[in-house]
């Protein structure tokens, strides 16, 4: 284990994170506020990534691609919100989470029908495409400098709107007591909607900058909810402090017992056991995080004020 | 830690009223005992492996029913359960033992004891904090079953042989495989019925209601609680078994969340808390997946959109759909 390695690993593990952060963000929104689960979450990001595929693709600029796919992210959104979800935020949370992976089964096999089966990819903006230089023989890719640069800002800009804006102030309390809201004559729909666009825009987003380093493929929504619940249950729910938190401790840990797992092992067994011990452990890793939280701070890290 | 109760108004309601109609009941297992018979007489052949598969699943969701719809307690990871059957099946025939007197009570032990352990842990929570609690155990499991690469890790196990009762063979033969699967989701059934009927069943689903309150009349509500978390997987064990029998293969997929998942949506669809509802939802679930699967390999832009309209149009699953159909709603 050198010291080279570390940082690289360490910057995979904080990217991972600003990625789970910008899908977590809108889910611990959505929940937080609404009281909605909304498992078609992922689905927001594999689609952010398809439509980054097509419309880099048409034309020929990451830019303009990133700008068109999110609008029609946005729109997509929008639209199942208006024609299903808002039907369900009334109804038990069993129904909500019925509905809504009816809706992955859907979305997932028309992704495959209008895009194929096979993985796709983007390539990496040119101006992008080169390494940094971090120490003496080791290069790390610059577009995910860029990818976690853009991840902190939006992070940043979304700080600023949750504690310094009107809507922000609403938002918060709303993933209070959102009924007390509504009482006091804040149209409370309209708060849904802006909240619903917003996260729904974060896993676009998302979806779009992961497309040129991961394979945009069917199904790739699918597990990076799961983790999203697990980084928003660890943060604490409607929290988007706890979410950034959350998210960075899950995309460490797990980067990081991936890589390094194995050679701690190593340390106290022989090499096969160690391999095969690492790998079950090193993916159970963020679990065991998590169990453990809950097992202590059944509420999460930084839960929202007032909810519990 | 009352994320629940400040801000979700109603809790998962049970779609069928205590009192139980029989009639639906006894229409069922009398339907699921004709299919054999329907075979014979030109249903297409697979449906009886297909029944076969959809009642293995349906006694899975049963058990699931009982914690989650009666208990109140939405586990994420149930299907760890059916891959602890499935695997202890798989591991002790590939050892070389087949009987399944000796396997039934391993696995079952198993079952408890794995219970036991993460149910005294995830019951020390409540709402979204034990839904991915359990969620998080059944992610253990799932990468453990990887992690066993002396019984095929990642690419599953393949059995060559199936288990023996008492020296006979009662997997061997189709139609007695069913027999045997139906015998034993009746058996089940009535079993589970009978512990929600009894005393313990009754402050189980009054702990539901108000847990608080039924501590104060003096009961222990998380030992129910606990023993109802342990025997719910221990009939999903048996469901492993079963499974393990009729694929000759056991893998991790058995217990991958999306597993856990549709054992979910299939007590949903089938109508919450009200047991023969979970079986519906089954049957359900899985035959729709196969007849649509046969109509085109786009299935699921049918079947997602199906459920999406189920969901919004219809309240309390199959059972309440059932209900209010032949007009005897009741309660």
């Amino acid at each position: 284990m050198t010291t080279g390695l570390l940082i690289v690993q360490i910057l995979n593990g904080l990217q991972l994170g600003i990625l789970l952060f910008l899908v977590a963000a809108g889910l611990t929104l959505v929940f937080g506020v609404m009281d909605f689960i909304n498992l078609a979450h992922g689905v927001q990001y594999m689609l952010g990534a398809y439509l980054a595929v097509t419309f880099i693709g048409l034309t020929g600029s990451f830019l303009l691609g990133l700008a068109l796919a999110l609008a029609a992210a946005l729109l997509i959104g929008l639209a199942l919100e208006f024609l299903i979800f808002r039907h369900l935020y009334e109804r038990d949370h069993l129904d909500q989470v019925l509905a809504t992976f009816g809706l992955i089964l859907l979305l997932n096999q028309a992704v495959k029908m209008v895009w194929g089966a096979a993985p796709l990819s983007v390539a990496v903006p040119e101006l992008l495409s080169g390494n940094v230089r971090l120490l003496d023989g080791i290069l790390y890719p610059t577009y995910r400098f860029v990818l976690i640069g853009a991840g902190l800002a939006v992070a940043a800009l979304l700080w600023f709107i949750v504690e310094k804006t009107r809507t922000g102030m609403l938002l918060r309390a709303g993933a209070s007591n959102a009924p007390m809201v509504s009482a006091l004559g804040v149209d409370i729909r309209k708060l849904f909607m802006i909240v619903f666009a917003f996260g729904t825009m974060l896993a676009g987003f998302a979806g779009v900058m992961a497309a040129p380093i991961l394979s945009v493929e069917p199904g790739m929504g699918d597990n990076i909810l799961i983790l999203a619940f697990v980084v928003i249950v660890v943060g604490g729910i409607g929290s988007i402090r706890g979410a950034f938190v959350g998210a960075l401790i899950v995309g460490l840990v797990d980067t990081l017992g991936r890589s390094f797992m194995n050679d701690l092992l190593r340390l106290f067994m022989s090499a096969p056991s160690a391999r095969a011990t690492g790998a079950a452990l090193s993916s159970m890793l963020i679990y065991l995080v998590m169990a453990t939280v809950l097992f202590v701070r059944p509420e999460g890290l930084l839960p929202a004020k007032g909810r519990s | 830690m009352t994320v629940e109760a400040s801000t979700q108004a109603a809790p998962p309601r049970p779609a069928a009223p205590a009192r139980h109609r029989p009639v639906f009941v006894i229409a069922l297992f009398l339907a699921l005992a004709a299919v054999p018979l329907a075979v014979t007489l030109g249903l297409p052949a697979h449906w009886l492996t297909l029944v076969t598969r959809a009642m293995i699943f349906a006694i899975a969701a049963l058990s699931l029913d009982l914690i989650l719809g009666v208990g109140g307690l939405v586990s994420f990871g149930h299907a760890a359960f059916i891959g602890i059957g499935a695997y202890a099946t798989g591991i002790m025939i590939t050892e070389g033992q087949t009987e399944a007197l000796i396997i039934l009570p391993v696995l079952l032990a198993a079952c408890a004891v794995f219970a036991a352990v993460t149910g005294a842990v995830s019951l020390r929570t409540r709402g979204v904090a034990f839904i991915m609690i359990t969620l998080a155990f059944g992610q253990m499991a799932y990468f453990l079953a990887q992690a066993l690469s002396a019984y095929g890790g990642d690419d599953g196990l393949t059995l060559y042989e199936q288990s023996t009762l008492a020296g006979f063979e009662p997997f061997a033969n189709r139609t007695t495989f069913f027999y045997v699967v139906l015998a034993v989701l009746a058996f089940c059934h009535v079993l589970v019925r009978a512990l929600v009927a009894s005393r313990f069943g009754r402050v189980l689903r009054a702990a539901r209601e108000n847990a608080t309150r039924v501590t104060m009349t003096g009961f222990d509500v998380g030992r129910v609680r606990l023993v109802a978390y342990v025997i719910s997987g221990m009939i999903a064990g048996l469901s492993g078994f079963l499974l393990a029998n009729q694929t000759e293969f056991v893998s991790p997929a058995f217990i991958s969340w999306q597993r856990s998942g549709e054992l979910i949506f299939m007590v949903v669809l089938g109508g919450v808390g009200s047991l023969h509802g979970a079986i519906l939802g089954a049957l359900a679930f899985l035959i729709a997946e196969d007849v649509l699967s046969g109509l085109t390999e786009h299935w699921k832009v049918i079947f997602g959109p199906m459920i999406v309209l189920f969901v919004l149009f219809t309240r309390g699953g199959l059972v309440g759909l059932l209900g209010r159909l032949t007009g005897r709603r009741d309660g």
